[in-house]
């Protein structure tokens, strides 16, 4: 038995099949996963991302503890509300984590983390913080949804007190807005319009049956993994871990090196890779072929192997299968995988591979 | 719950196994074989006229999230292979015991001693 979201009730009302997940019971399905990634394609759906963990740095060093702290530059956020995605690296420059930041106020930041990570992002953190005035503070007394999809917009809106729907619907990307119950940032992980709304434990329930009421579906973690490897967004602990620097993860746009006199923890280690350019790097590829790739399958150039699949699945958009591969560094057009017996050709493209519901590669 | 035909015979890898009329079989996996895997979407099965030892590992079944070997409840020659689920490999999620049969096989032999009844297999998956 493991953990239980404030949402369980639904999913077992609702049929899901349930799976462990880090230590959460968290649903697979509702019946069909490939329907489900459609619904929130066409339409809209609802996932439970409480899972996820929620931490507040608080104090008046927050800001420059996160500089320090984090590959992205905090000072990217200037004004409340506004969203920034990073990785946290090690010493060595190689991913503890990935995650997205809000900026509540000077002394109020907001952090998502994942789920598996959690124990080890803690204790990381509050390690760092050690020589700053800020307070760490785990949120496990909230709970986190995503709506997602191209309807969603117009269907959450329609449920918002009416008071709080203007200051929704004119959110940018990465933006974020709260009243008094409800946090909702202009962010996800499907390649969709689409919000992430944070609220108490107690009121997630009654909140996520009204969102389902207005028409906007159950949806489990199978097809928001379809989903982000459609749109090209990394998994941690598949396309990313520390033994590999957002430079050879196909998140060098993640980092911020400058200001160059900014010291952030694994910054010499990047700036030495930057330099070389021989590091490993990440691309997508489509497979020419019927079959399916799947994570760790070795990829080759003219028989030689020069790396391996970190992602692979199926992309119900695209009726075909799609990966992300980790290669040695150089140009490539057409490579072939070695699929359990076969050699099946893949073709290299540009991520992502889908964007607002249609091919974009 | 898994729906189980009675007339049938069935594995412990999840093929159910049906006896024709002219004595070719015919052999496709158990609802509860593609509750397990969930949305499939790819199938690969044997060539007609390959010979087929029994629970040789003649094909594979691929869901969204997993690959699983398809095995051969009975040793002979296939004689017909469903193509249709290679174009519509989803109809293995809605209808295992009908449209969605993958192949035929001129028997070898009449060994099917093996092979688990209705009964049988209701109890296998129930544990």
């Amino acid at each position: 038995m493991g953990k239980k979201t404030p949402l369980y009730q639904i999913h077992i009302e609702n049929n899901a099949k349930m799976i462990d997940f880090s230590g959460w019971d968290m649903p697979l399905h509702y019946g069909s996963q490939i329907q489900e990634h459609h619904q929130v394609r066409s339409n809209a759906g609802i996932f439970d991302v409480s899972h996820m963990t929620i931490i507040d740095i608080i104090g008046c060093q927050a800001r420059k503890f996160l500089r320090y702290l984090l590959a992205n530059d905090v000072n990217r956020l200037q004004e409340p509300g506004k969203a920034l995605y990073s990785c946290m690296l090690n010493e060595q420059g190689g991913v503890l984590d990935d995650l997205i930041i809000y900026f509540m106020n000077e002394e109020h930041f907001r952090l998502v983390v994942n789920a598996a990570t959690r124990e080890k992002d803690m204790a990381w953190i509050q390690q760092q913080a050690q020589n700053f005035s800020v307070s760490i503070e785990e949120r496990s007394d909230l709970a986190m949804l995503a709506v997602q999809g191209s309807q969603a917009p117009k269907k959450l809106l329609a449920i918002l007190p009416k008071n709080f729907q203007n200051s929704v619907a004119k959110l940018k990307p990465f933006h974020a807005t709260w009243n008094e119950s409800l946090f909702i940032a202009r962010t996800g992980y499907t390649g969709e319009d689409g919000f992430e709304i944070i609220l108490a434990n107690q009121i997630a329930l009654d909140w996520a049956n009204k969102i389902i009421a207005a028409d906007i579906l159950p949806i489990g973690m199978g097809a928001r993994d379809t989903l982000r490897l459609e749109a090209g967004m990394n998994l941690y602990g598949s396309d990313m871990d520390e033994n590999y620097s957002p430079l050879e993860a196909g998140l060098s746009w993640t980092v911020a090196f400058k200001p160059t006199d900014r010291d952030f923890i694994g910054r010499v280690p990047l700036e030495i890779q930057l330099k070389h350019g021989k590091h490993k790097i990440m691309l997508g590829l489509i497979l020419q072929a019927k079959g399916i790739l799947r994570n760790h399958q070795p990829v080759f150039v003219n028989e030689q192997q020069i790396g391996e699949i970190t992602s692979g699945s199926f992309s119900p958009t695209l009726n075909t299968s799609i990966a992300f591969a980790r290669l040695q560094a150089g140009e490539y057009q057409e490579l072939t995988v070695k699929v359990r017996n076969k050699q099946l050709v893949a073709k290299v493209v540009k991520l992502p591979f889908v964007r607002h519901g249609k091919a974009c590669y | 719950m898994s729906k189980i035909i009675d007339d049938l015979k069935y594995t412990d890898s999840h093929e159910w196994v049906r006896i024709e009329a002219d004595g070719q079989v015919t052999i496709g996996i158990t609802d509860h074989a593609q509750d397990l895997l969930g949305d499939i979407v790819f199938v690969e099965l044997p060539e007609v006229g390959k010979q087929l030892a029994v629970k040789e590992v003649i094909g594979v079944l691929e869901s969204v999230k997993s690959a699983e070997d398809l095995y051969t409840p009975v040793a002979g020659e296939v004689t017909a292979i469903n193509e249709l689920i290679s174009e519509q490999p989803e109809l293995l999620n809605n209808d295992p015991y009908g449209e969605a049969w993958l192949f035929k096989v001129n028997l070898a032999n009449n060994n099917l001693e093996h092979l688990l009844d209705a009964k049988q297999y209701a109890e296998l998956i129930a544990e």
